[in-house]
């Protein structure tokens, strides 16, 4: 019964389920692609410590309560590459390269927070 | 009979035996409408769609102009039926419908030995959600954040053409072009 019910599929429609399906792939692949990011920006506190490009390399010590967290950027991506928070859940976020993303390390009130071209859909994340 | 307006005698509408089968055929959409809007869809807005098949029939049996008719007939039919008739599901359902109807009107011309129902269905459905996201877009939802819906509601369309083709093929083959001879005797 189920080969039979296939076999009602002529050439053309298997040539045009086949174009279907790749046209699916295609926009799914670009639909679903984030905006890349180019800047980071940096809070300490909920003020804006800095703002850097995300194609400079560089590394940059951020000064909170508890001590020092490194914000590393290099190659258009970004991470806190160091903190002294107890948990460390800034720093397990790993490397951040889409527009958007962000890590927070709230023990240090610290956090950064990529950026892109568009602008950002709200107007600000309250932690 | 006459035309003329000042005359008091009731003027009759011929009704052709292709106006029975439109009627008959779009009744069988609506009916198709009201129970599949029953069914519950994880997503909105996702729906199977099955009155495409009868559309795809009067296509195949009695040309573009017959499933033009049956599909208007079933976007307003089922919005009266279910409520929300001008409402912005209307609005997207007769954008969709439009754009696979435009669609078909090409696609009608595609050698039928190579091409069958299932063809016809696949391309309507992607006109259809592709008509439908287009209106959202320009009206409901003026933000390019509707493009992460495109891979579920074309994924979604795809499955269910396919689904909608294969029954159509089915049961155009069940369904021998002397049935229409037969009913024009009745």
């Amino acid at each position: 019964m189920g080969t039979e019910l296939w076999r009602c599929l002529r050439v053309g429609d298997w040539c045009l389920l086949a174009l279907s399906v790749l046209l699916w792939a295609v926009l799914t692949h670009w639909s679903w692609q984030q905006p890349g990011a180019t800047r980071v920006r940096i809070y300490q506190d909920g003020q804006l410590y800095a703002e850097l490009d995300l194609l400079a390399q560089r590394t940059l010590a951020v000064p909170g309560p508890l001590g020092a967290t490194v914000v590393e950027v290099r190659q258009g991506k970004a991470r806190i590459a160091q903190d002294p928070s107890p948990r460390q859940y800034c720093v397990k976020a790993g490397w951040l390269q889409q527009a958007g993303q962000a890590a927070i390390c709230l023990p240090n009130r610290t956090s950064i927070e990529l950026t892109g071209q568009q602008a950002r859909p709200y107007d600000s994340l309250s932690y | 009979m006459t035309a003329s307006a000042t005359d008091s005698a009731t003027q009759r509408l011929q009704v052709t035996a292709q106006d029975h089968q439109i009627a008959r055929l779009a009744a069988i959409a609506i009916a198709l409408a009201v129970l599949e809007s029953g069914i519950p869809s994880p997503i909105p807005g996702v729906k199977p769609g099955l009155a495409n098949i009868v559309t795809l029939l009067a296509l195949a049996r009695l040309g573009w102009a017959a499933a033009a008719w049956v599909s208007v007939l079933r976007i307003l039919g089922a919005s009266i039926v279910l409520g929300g008739i001008f409402s912005p599901g209307f609005a997207l359902s007769l954008a969709g419908g439009a754009c696979s109807l435009l669609v078909l009107a090409a696609a009608q011309y595609l050698p039928r030995r190579w091409f069958g129902l299932v063809s016809l269905s696949l391309l309507s459905a992607i006109a259809h959600t592709a008509g439908q996201l287009l209106l959202a877009r320009l009206w409901l939802i003026p933000h390019n954040g509707i493009v992460y819906l495109i891979p579920i509601l074309l994924g979604m369309g795809l499955v269910f053409g396919l689904v909608n083709g294969m029954v159509a093929e089915q049961l155009l083959r069940r369904w021998p072009a002397q049935a229409d001879l037969q009913e024009r005797d009745a």
